[in-house]
């Protein structure tokens, strides 16, 4: 690994004013991703400022109904929260499906939304990739394919966000708090948070330089009876979704009300799937209306040469998801 | 640019300057000489470095040693009390639950997290909770066992019994 300068910020504003002081500084919460690319020569930060010991680790309830989770609360520490699990067991059930004990025990909520894409050719440092050295090209877009994007990639990028969390996080609606060096605050809504490559593809957000993650805001729970995350992966554990879907169900007298739905392994960005939730709204939950909904969701669906199983798996895990969340607690 | 920590390890405390990329587990290894910390795969993918700190079971090669100041670390060297070995240790001898032995103390480190938090997993409730731990020798198997002896141990079981009827048991069945 390069050598770096280790900074500890005894609080926010220093951290903030360390990274605004040094435009190849990183900040580090659990490193669990940051370490690991830094050894694989990927990431070359001049200096890492740690956050993890700043505070931000609380779960709190808020006036409207929703909750607060703390950017440097780990996601093993999220997940199992007695609140979170009674009211959003969708989003514990996709953390509790990502990596491993280990790593959920270290890795922070802030760092899991800015988890890099696990695409080989990114990882690769002898093989071009657009995200790790703009203009280089795109090894992938014409290279082995298959665990790459189906949704809003371009020539410059067909890489994937591995994210579970955001999966969960996109289908119910999360928004990112995030504060700046001169002590403004600004949120963002999480379909805005992340990104397509565009002609941008070494952003996968839309933070601005320096920006610090210091919490995720859920709306009130709609889903915390009828909820599935469904993870397609090559093996059973410790491994990233070939597709994912996250599904909630919010059902009054019989009718969808309400319908949250994103999918995973399929775009630069947790995939939020709007047209199938806005179809499902006022539905019966019945197996055609999910047939229906899933071909809407992968209408526009654009294969490369070695993932067009993607298509047919998407639609086929839509309904399953769909199905598996209305018969929980049916 | 050197940054000074302040660690327990093992119940002893260590102050100690370190460079910034220096990796928790190479400080184990090579400054405190506590090799029974393993290096495996050095991507966070195999889980032998697993260690506790502050009781959570992490991978101490994809850790600063400069992340865990002020923390309490624990290493397979800890585990054993008074020349008495961990259930857990325990466990893994008399359940045979390794082989050649690289990935046990990790098995262990990330075992006796579960055990905390979970002191009567069932099987599935173990497997899941070793997913971040490969075994090339034993198939696993032994390993679940070997975590069901300690966690019977603490509830106070008669383990001796239980040892006796399963190797009355045959692990095949023999074609006749």
């Amino acid at each position: 690994m390069r050598p770096f300068v280790f900074t500890q910020a005894q609080n926010q504003e220093q951290a903030l004013a360390a990274a605004a002081a040094n435009e190849t500084a990183k900040y580090l919460g659990g490193g669990t991703n940051l370490i690991d690319l830094m050894k694989e020569d990927v990431e070359r930060p001049s200096e890492l400022i740690e956050v993890a010991g700043l505070g931000f680790q609380e779960i709190k309830s808020n006036q409207n109904g929703g909750y607060t989770l703390g950017a440097m609360l780990s996601n093993a520490d999220t997940a199992n929260h007695p609140d979170i699990r009674r009211h959003y067991p969708l989003l514990s059930m996709a953390m509790l499906s990502a990596a491993t004990a280990q790593i959920r025990n270290m890795a922070t909520n802030g760092g899991n939304l800015l988890q890099r894409t696990r695409c080989p050719y990114f990882y690769e440092t002898s093989m071009p990739c657009n995200k790790r050295e703009p203009g280089s090209g795109c090894g992938a877009r014409n290279g082995m394919n298959a665990l790459h994007a189906i949704f809003g990639w371009n020539e410059q990028c067909v890489a994937v966000n591995p994210s579970d969390m955001c999966v969960a996080l996109a289908a119910i609606g999360a928004k990112v708090q995030v504060q700046r060096v001169n002590g403004t605050t600004r949120t963002i809504d999480f379909s805005d948070f992340h990104r397509l490559p565009g002609d941008q593809p070494e952003a996968d957000n839309t933070l601005q330089p320096n920006e610090l993650i210091t919490a995720i805001e859920l709306p009130k729970p709609a889903f915390s009876k009828h909820y599935y995350y469904l993870k397609i992966r090559e093996r059973s554990s410790y491994a990233f979704a070939l597709i994912s879907v996250a599904a909630g169900l919010q059902i009054e007298n019989g009718t969808i009300v309400r319908a949250g739905l994103a999918m995973g392994g399929v775009a630069h960005k947790p995939w939020k799937l709007t047209r199938a939730e806005e179809f499902l709204t006022g539905k019966l939950p019945q197996t055609k209306n999910f047939e229906q909904a899933a071909e809407l969701a992968m209408r526009e669906a654009r294969p490369l040469e070695d993932n067009e199983y993607k298509v047919e798996m998407g639609k086929k895990a839509i309904v399953r998801a769909l199905t598996q969340a209305y018969e929980k607690n049916a | 640019m050197a940054t000074t920590i302040n660690v327990s390890v093992n119940g002893k405390k260590y102050q100690d300057e370190v460079e910034g990329r220096l990796l928790l587990v190479h400080y184990l290894r090579d400054k405190l000489r506590l090799t029974g910390t393993h290096v495996g795969c050095d991507t966070s993918s195999c889980g032998a470095c697993t260690i506790l700190v502050d009781g959570k079971a992490v991978k101490s090669c994809t850790m600063l040693a400069a992340q865990a100041d002020g923390a309490t670390i624990k290493t397979i060297e800890g585990m054993a009390e008074k020349g008495k070995l961990h259930p857990l240790q325990e466990g893994f001898k008399e359940k045979h639950g390794l082989q050649c032995g690289f990935c046990t103390p990790g098995m262990i480190m990330t075992a006796a997290n579960l055990l905390e938090d979970n002191p009567h997993p069932s099987d599935e409730e173990i497997r899941h909770a070793l997913e971040g731990n490969f075994c090339r020798c034993t198939g696993y198997h032994n390993i679940v066992e070997a975590i069901k002896y300690a966690a019977d141990k603490s509830k106070g079981g008669d383990i001796e019994h239980a040892d006796a009827k399963e190797l009355e048991k045959p692990l095949f069945e023999v074609p006749s």
